[in-house]
């Protein structure tokens, strides 16, 4: 099956997106920021849109209106993290934006929207070309790498900001710049996984990880191993049956993995991952939704 | 048919109401703004916000995973909305931590998006394309639909309204809630479970991407103006059908799609609140969601 381009191409921007995700993603558990993924995710579906009606480069689309995403998010958040409500104002409106265009674009001469709507929200990861695949590449890698590079101060900021604030680390840019580490990555991945599925490889392994593991470096690994694991699993899958599609396939195995790690852990009724922490500052369950400081976000 | 806007107000809705879809269509919109506004604002007071958008994409697995079967596409939407419900649920046992709970979510919701987008490729040559099922549309809206949407709708509300106060503080103060006694878990897995059933029931108009729209936005303004429950309640249902009926003319007059129109009404319907509050400079006592005190009282 490596005898094709396609196959190769995809495995190569596969499997830098899945370490990238796995890094990311890891991190974005942590910090309870999943429903920003979530909101970037979406966005990047409407940029997509917009180049198309536009008739610019997909990924000009991509980057600019995650980015640009990202940064509003930082900027209206306490401590970098937008609380839900405004995200979720953020992106509803701007799903609605997207669907505007997309109605634009069903009646324009370029046409054909059905198939660029599809792709953008499920992805083509087999119709990557040779240069997009080598970009897409990089970028997660390089995201990845910049994310390893900044693992403690990070990883301070995210457990507990007011110590890291007492240690010097710049918090808040610490934050923004994680966001948009999420957005160019975001904006990176959905061309191979689609807008709406991305966000399952941000979260299954990283979630399984953190259901075996409390230790960082180990459970980063972890994160990276399944994910990388579950796009060569469902990339191998899709070629082999091809009537499923192949990102339906790489977000079936990680979340089974994630579901199986869920249940024993549950079964083995051990306490999870890093709760000393998280229960040392007594947030509420019920409050705790989309920031790991809920209980301090007054601001 | 391309209606037309005359300068005749009367004229223009008797125009409106002319063809028996477009009275369904408002009936339809009508229902669902009140069910949305009232599950809308308990959700944003407990902070699920993530579930409920989440729970509300799984109608698009329910109706393709419907259409695959051969089952009807609403009985789809319900399924998928209540076994999503029940596994987020799962994965808000007591002692676990924050981010395994937003993780189960969030891997819920796509792993729901990828059967979806398999069960759609499996049988591409049925459905047009996702679009509709996605974004929504608010043609062909027959009366039993209608019908079946004031049934779930009226007892998603009784139910809302049976939970009533133990429900209210348990949103505000699980932990307080929990040393009065309230049975805090039952009404966790309730409540997520009416969330679930609402948004099936709203995406049916909305599509499942903007269900969003009309779940937070009636009820975030709502909470920007008052922080009293009951006022808020009912601020949020009046802005909610505002919000549908001004959409569903808009749409009947203009050739853009109703959850353009949703989507963009509650947001600067949002934004103009928060601009006004902001000028007169009320900031000090802009009522948070996040602050307990004044909302049991």
């Amino acid at each position: 099956m490596f005898a094709h381009d396609f196959v190769r191409n995809a495995y190569l921007a596969g499997t830098a997106i899945g370490l990238g995700c796995g890094i990311i993603g890891w991190f974005v558990v942590l910090r309870g920021q999943l429903f920003a993924g979530d909101a970037l995710s979406h966005v990047a579906f409407v940029g997509a849109i917009a180049a198309a009606v536009l008739g610019l480069d997909e990924r000009v689309g991509l980057f600019v209106l995650t980015v640009a995403m990202a940064t509003g998010m930082a900027a209206l958040g306490p401590r970098s993290q937008a609380g839900d409500t405004v995200i979720g104002l953020m992106f509803a409106w701007i799903l609605g934006v997207g669907l505007l265009l997309l109605s634009l674009l069903a009646t324009s001469a370029a046409g054909g929207s059905g198939i660029s709507a599809a792709n953008a929200l499920f992805g083509s990861i087999y119709a990557l070309g040779a240069g997009a695949s080598r970009v897409a590449a990089l970028i997660a890698l390089g995201v990845g790498m910049a994310t390893l590079l900044a693992l403690r101060p990070l990883l301070l900021a995210s457990l507990d900001a007011e110590l890291a604030a007492v240690r010097g680390v710049p918090v808040r840019v610490l934050g923004a710049g994680f966001l948009i580490a999420l957005a160019l990555l975001t904006a990176d991945g959905t061309q191979a996984i689609g807008a709406l599925l991305l966000l399952g490889l941000l979260s299954a392994p990283a979630g399984t990880a953190h259901q075996l593991t409390a230790d960082p470096r180990r459970g980063i690994a972890l994160s990276v191993l399944l994910a990388v694991g579950s796009v060569w699993a469902g990339l191998g899958l899709s070629y082999a049956v091809s009537s499923i599609p192949p990102s339906s396939a790489i977000i079936g195995l990680a979340g089974g993995a994630y579901a199986i790690a869920a249940i024993s852990g549950h079964v083995r009724r051990r306490p999870p991952g890093i709760t000393r922490l998280d229960d040392a500052r007594e947030i509420p369950p019920g409050r705790e939704f989309a920031t790991g400081h809920a209980g301090h976000d007054h601001a | 048919m391309t209606p037309s806007l005359s300068l005749n107000p009367l004229s223009d809705v008797q125009e409106l109401v002319r063809f028996q879809f477009m009275v369904n269509a408002l009936w339809a919109g009508t229902i669902v703004a009140v069910l949305a506004a009232v599950a809308g604002y308990m959700m944003i007071l407990r902070r699920q916000a993530f579930a409920g958008h989440s729970l509300a994409v799984m109608a698009f697995p329910g109706a393709t995973g419907a259409a695959l079967v051969g089952l009807p596409t609403t009985l789809g939407y319900y399924l998928a909305c209540g076994a999503a419900a029940l596994a987020m649920a799962a994965g808000r046992m007591p002692g676990r931590r924050v981010s395994s709970e937003t993780a189960t979510i969030g891997t819920v919701q796509t792993v729901g998006l990828a059967a979806g987008f398999l069960f759609l490729s499996l049988n591409a040559q049925l459905l047009g394309g996702p679009e509709s099922l996605l974004f929504g549309t608010f043609l062909g809206i027959t009366s039993g639909q209608v019908l079946g949407l004031g049934l779930v709708a009226a007892a998603c509300l009784v139910t809302m309204a049976a939970m009533g106060r133990p429900l209210l503080f348990s949103s505000v103060d699980a932990v307080g809630a929990r040393a009065a006694g309230a049975p805090v878990r039952l009404l966790d897995l309730g409540f997520v479970l009416i969330l679930g059933l609402a948004v099936a029931a709203t995406s049916q108009i909305t599509g499942a991407l903007l269900v969003f729209a009309l779940l937070v936005a009636p009820p975030a303004t709502a909470q920007l103006l008052t922080a009293r429950p009951l006022p808020g309640l009912v601020l949020s249902v009046l802005l909610a059908l505002a919000i549908v009926w001004l959409s569903l003319a808009l749409a009947y007059y203009s050739p853009y799609p109703v959850g353009f129109y949703v989507s963009s009404l509650g947001f600067g319907l949002y934004l103009l609140v928060r601009a006004q509050r902001a000028m007169r400079g009320v900031r000090g006592r802009r009522p948070r969601h996040s602050t307990p005190g004044t909302v049991i009282g």
